[in-house]
Order: C-alpha cells, then sequence, then structure tokens
C-alpha cells in the first residue's frame, strides 16, 4: 500500500509475475511516482555533454513533471537545477538550449547564475529608501532546487537525492561495461525530435526491456532476418533489476522456427518480402564485436541504443497518466567520416516515430493503456522465463520487465 | 522569384502538388515512387533540425527503389491503426531555375482521421522541393520540413 496517499491498492499475490493496470490509471500513482521515483533516490538522463559543447552553454529538460535547466559554467563544470524562479515560481529559462552569461527571470528581473543561485533581487533594497525586501528577508530559502550532477562517457545525470548513491554504484558492474562500449569517444549530435506516446511511461519503459516482443512484434526485424530469438544473444539485468542491456550478435539467421511456427511476422511465401536498396541495413561492426543491435536501459527512463551504426539517447518525459513524450537524440562520432555520416543518416529510417523498426512500440502501448481501461481489477501476465529476476542467454524471457516491477514497488513501497 | 510571374510553370507545379496530395490522400501509396525521378530524394526533418544545422531525417529516402521499399514495408511489415491523412497544400511559390527545372516552396497541412473518427492536426510545415520539369514533372528533391519537432504516435504514411 502506498503510504500518505489515499490510495489503497494491493499488488496480486502472485508477486513480480502480475502487474496490476491500475499502475498505469491512477493520478495518485503518478503523483507518488514524481516524489518517490523522480524527484526521489533515482538518477535522471538529462542530455549529452556534447549538446553543451563550451562554457555558458544550457539545455532545458524535464526530471519527470520537473522543468531543469543543465548549464555548463564559465570554468566548464556542469550543474543542473530546477527552472523555476524564487521568487514566484515562473520558468527562468524559457529557451532551449544556448548560450548565457547568467538567467534572468522575465517575470521580475531575478538573476541566477551557472549553478542556479539566486544573484540579484530586482530593486532589493527599494528606490529612495522606499519599497523594496525588508532587511532580512530571505528569499534564497525558496531558490531553485539543485540536482546532483554526474557526467558518465559524455551522457549527464542528475538527482535531487542526497542519499543516492554515485551513478557508477546506481548502474552497477553488470551494465556499466555495455555503456563504456557505447560511449567510447567524444560524440557529435546528429539530431532530435519528440514521440508523443499515448500510454503510461511505464508502459515504454516495460516495451523497451521485454526481449520477448521485438521479433514478433517489428515484422521488419524478422523478415529481415535483423532479430530474431533464434539468434544469439542475451539479456543483462543489474543486481538490483533496475537496469537492463539486451543484445543480438551479426551472425544472419538461417533457421525457420518463425515459419514453422506460423508467425505473423514470418510472412507466408507468397508475401516474401524483400528489400530493393538494402544498402539501408549495411552495418559496419565500429565497435568490433560484431553486435549488431544493443538495446539498453536505466531506471527510471533512459534508453541507449546501438540498432546496426544507428546510435541514440531516449529520454522518457511523463506528461500525465496516459501520455507520454519520447526525447530522441541521435548521435554520431565526432571522427565520423562521410561514409559514416551518410550511413548513420540512412539508418535513421529505422528508428524513430518513422521508424521501420520502432513506430509500431508507440502503438503497441497505446494499446495497452486504452485495452485496460475497464481492468483496474486485473493484471498483466510476465512469467515469460519464469518468475526470476537476472541475465541470461535466451530472450524469450520477460526477466528484464519483472526487474522494472521489482524495483518500482522497491521505491513505491507497494 | 521570377518576374513577370508565369502561370503555366505556377500551374504544372500546382498539379503535381495536387496529384501527390490526392495519391497519398486516397491511400495509393504505391503510386507515391512514381512522383520522383529514378534517383530522387524525399526526407521529412523538423524545422528545428534544420535552423541548427542538424541532418538527422525523421524519414529519407534515396531514389525509387528506397521509396519503394518503405510502401513495401508500410504494406506488409509495419503495423499500424487504420489512418487516412487529409493534405491541403497553399501559398505555392514557384521559381523557374533551369529550362527543365524548376524550384517550388509550399505551406501544407496534414489532418490524421483515425477509424473512430478520431481527427488531429498531425503536421504542419512546408514542402522544399526542386522539381525535373520534362518529360514530365517530377520531384528530383522533396524535403518536408514540419515545424513542431513532435510528433503523435508514430508516422507511417509520407507526408
Amino acid at each position: 500500500m502506498l503510504r500518505g496517499s489515499t490510495l489503497r491498492r494491493e499488488w496480486p499475490p502472485e508477486g513480480v509475475t502480475r502487474v496490476p493496470y491500475w499502475v498505469y490509471q491512477d493520478e495518485d500513482v503518478y503523483r507518488e511516482e514524481q516524489e518517490r521515483i523522480w524527484r526521489g533516490a533515482a538518477w535522471s538522463y538529462l542530455c549529452l555533454e556534447a549538446e553543451l559543447p563550451e562554457p555558458q552553454s544550457f539545455v532545458t529538460t524535464f526530471v519527470g513533471d520537473m522543468p531543469v535547466v543543465v548549464t555548463r559554467d564559465p570554468k566548464g563544470a556542469l550543474h543542473a537545477w530546477e527552472n523555476r524562479c524564487a521568487h514566484r515560481g515562473a520558468l527562468v529559462c524559457m529557451q532551449a538550449r544556448g548560450k548565457a552569461e547568467r538567467f534572468v527571470c522575465i517575470y521580475h528581473n531575478w538573476v541566477y547564475d551557472h549553478e542556479g543561485n539566486l544573484a540579484t533581487v530586482a530593486f532589493r533594497r527599494g528606490i529612495a529608501g522606499k519599497g523594496g525586501l525588508p532587511a532580512d528577508a530571505k528569499p534564497e530559502t525558496q531558490a531553485p532546487k539543485k540536482l546532483r550532477v554526474a557526467s558518465l562517457h559524455g551522457l549527464v545525470f542528475g538527482t535531487l537525492s542526497a542519499s543516492a548513491p554515485s551513478l557508477e554504484d546506481y548502474i552497477g558492474p553488470d551494465i556499466l561495461p555495455r555503456i563504456r562500449r557505447v560511449m567510447r569517444k567524444p560524440v557529435k549530435v546528429l539530431g532530435t525530435y519528440t514521440q508523443i506516446l499515448p500510454n503510461n511511461w511505464k508502459l515504454y519503459m516495460d516495451n523497451v526491456k521485454d526481449t520477448y516482443h521485438a521479433s514478433l512484434l517489428h515484422l521488419f526485424f524478422t523478415r529481415f532476418r535483423i532479430n530474431r530469438l533464434t539468434q544469439k544473444g542475451g539479456v543483462f539485468v543489474s543486481q538490483d533489476g533496475a537496469h537492463h542491456c539486451t543484445y543480438t550478435e551479426m551472425v544472419e539467421d538461417t533457421g525457420d522456427a518463425y515459419e514453422k511456427d506460423g508467425m505473423r511476422s514470418a510472412g507466408s511465401s507468397a508475401s516474401q518480402f524483400q528489400l530493393e536498396a538494402p544498402e539501408l541495413l549495411q552495418q559496419v561492426d565500429e565497435l568490433g564485436d560484431r553486435v549488431s543491435i544493443q538495446i539498453l536501459s536505466l531506471f527510471p527512463g533512459f534508453v541507449l541504443h546501438q540498432i546496426r551504426n544507428s546510435l541514440a539517447a531516449r529520454q522518457v518525459v511523463p506528461k500525465g497518466v496516459d501520455r507520454t513524450e519520447l526525447h530522441w537524440t541521435l548521435f554520431g562520432f565526432a571522427d565520423d567520416d562521410d561514409a559514416m555520416q551518410r550511413r548513420r543518416i540512412l539508418q535513421a529510417n529505422l528508428v524513430g516515430p518513422a521508424g521501420y523498426i520502432s513506430m509500431e512500440d508507440g502503438a503497441a502501448t497505446g494499446f495497452v493503456q486504452r485495452g485496460v481501461a475497464g481492468s483496474p481489477d486485473r493484471a498483466s501476465v510476465i512469467e515469460m522465463g519464469g518468475s526470476a529476476v537476472g541475465s541470461g542467454d535466451s530472450r524469450i524471457t520477460e526477466t528484464a520487465v519483472r526487474g522494472l516491477w521489482q524495483t518500482w514497488r522497491r521505491y513505491m513501497e507497494i | 522569384m521570377s518576374l513577370p510571374s508565369d502561370p503555366q510553370l505556377q500551374f504544372v507545379v500546382e498539379q503535381l502538388h495536387a496529384r501527390y496530395a490526392h495519391a497519398l490522400d486516397a491511400d495509393r501509396l504505391e503510386d507515391w515512387p512514381q512522383f520522383f525521378t529514378e534517383n530522387g530524394t524525399y526526407r521529412i526533418t523538423t524545422a528545428e533540425n534544420e535552423e541548427r544545422g542538424l541532418p538527422l531525417p525523421v524519414l529519407y529516402a534515396e531514389g525509387r527503389a528506397m521509396l519503394r521499399d518503405r510502401v513495401a514495408s508500410l504494406r506488409h511489415a509495419n503495423i499500424y491503426e487504420p489512418q487516412r491523412y487529409r493534405h491541403l497544400v497553399s501559398s505555392i511559390l514557384v521559381e523557374r531555375t533551369g529550362e527543365r527545372s524548376a524550384a517550388s516552396r509550399a505551406n501544407f497541412l496534414v489532418v490524421r482521421i483515425m477509424q473512430n473518427g478520431e481527427s488531429l492536426l498531425f503536421a504542419s510545415g512546408r514542402y522544399v522541393d526542386r522539381i525535373e520539369l520534362a518529360p514530365e514533372p517530377r520531384y528530383e528533391e522533396r524535403v518536408v520540413i514540419c515545424d513542431s519537432r513532435a510528433f503523435d504516435t508514430l508516422l507511417a504514411i509520407p507526408l
């Protein structure tokens, strides 16, 4: 049960193999999540360091519902603070990104430095001895909240929690090397966009962690043998269940397990589907380990993907119980040659809202949000691979999804 | 812009834009690659990426083979809820760039209609086109610059 909430919900007795549908529906749950997870002891992805290339650069982003400014100060250090003026609560920074010597709230001209400190209050002493703040006024007590900031291989994270472990300890030794594997040298941003998902944020995260769905939902994967469950691959789950990483090796699949079992995704001989321009899929093994796909997620809302030569950071921003924004930032390496940049641009077709292999995710998770409307008292069945949470070499498992819920319940004390 | 205006050229280009919009709105996706030259390119991007000089497309095809692949995937591989578009194309500016070529800029609105009747202003933006006029008008390059950086659920049918 949730403390301090009017909510009185019980988790199904089966435990981690059942997820009751009210978790995707209740306003109270959403509010509690903001406090316990997003503003709690979790680390949230903020941006790429490459988006703050110079001293005095800034970007604005979100941690859950909370608007946040991320800055690089004149000496080069990173900071993140709540985008809220100490005075009346207005947004301090209204631009998405840029460079600034200081941050001025437009409402009453209160000024902040790069660390989010309130630097000056307009007419603090009044004019000609009249007006202004009392001498003992302490508007700083309502200053923007400051986040602890940590940068890991060019990925910037923040947390409001003073007691959260270090970012490296939060992620843990099972997943850290898989981040380093991708973020091996300086990156450059290729572009960004937002995909609006008609569903609760957790439906997207359990879709990302669901290694079982990929080749069954995404026909493009299966028909071109890009990712089949018969191909060599595996899944890593962090000790606490919070984070995961799945990978598929480049070896072509020549079997017919999908065809024998009559999977929709395999297609029939009458509808054989081949690319006229297969160069779209041509991968250079730039990371040198013959992995064609790696999908990595960190609790609560970060995804790092390598799909062939497409690389991206995806940030999950909840916007209410049934609406989520997915902020995509696709990148390459700063030393990419023209051929590699062209490859990444072509393979951008695989991902994002128009992605050959990712367009269905928004639709599928939206179908769940709509499908469960009448059944807050029912639960989804998450029993593929048994009831364990852990790493393994089979992807016909929902182990990483169970890890998400184990973690969520720990944060929510439910 | 060339002065005085060239009514015949304007008419030809507007007809091309109109036939393109009607083909997509009538679900004649198989006709879509034919609006491009053999090596014609099609790119959807956002105004934000354009202004920042960032090359990332939302969708990119180079040549009719890639355009046909996109159609084949939409027909046979990708799963999306039944939906239709209604294109409104306006404010069309046309400029002659050569004996057999023209450039065009036009505004568009695309309304997306779902099978339950839900209609959404799905996309607004501009088409920036290079057009080959002979033997018949076709796009050598069509860049679709969406005003918004956000896309609702998915972008399956081309804009």
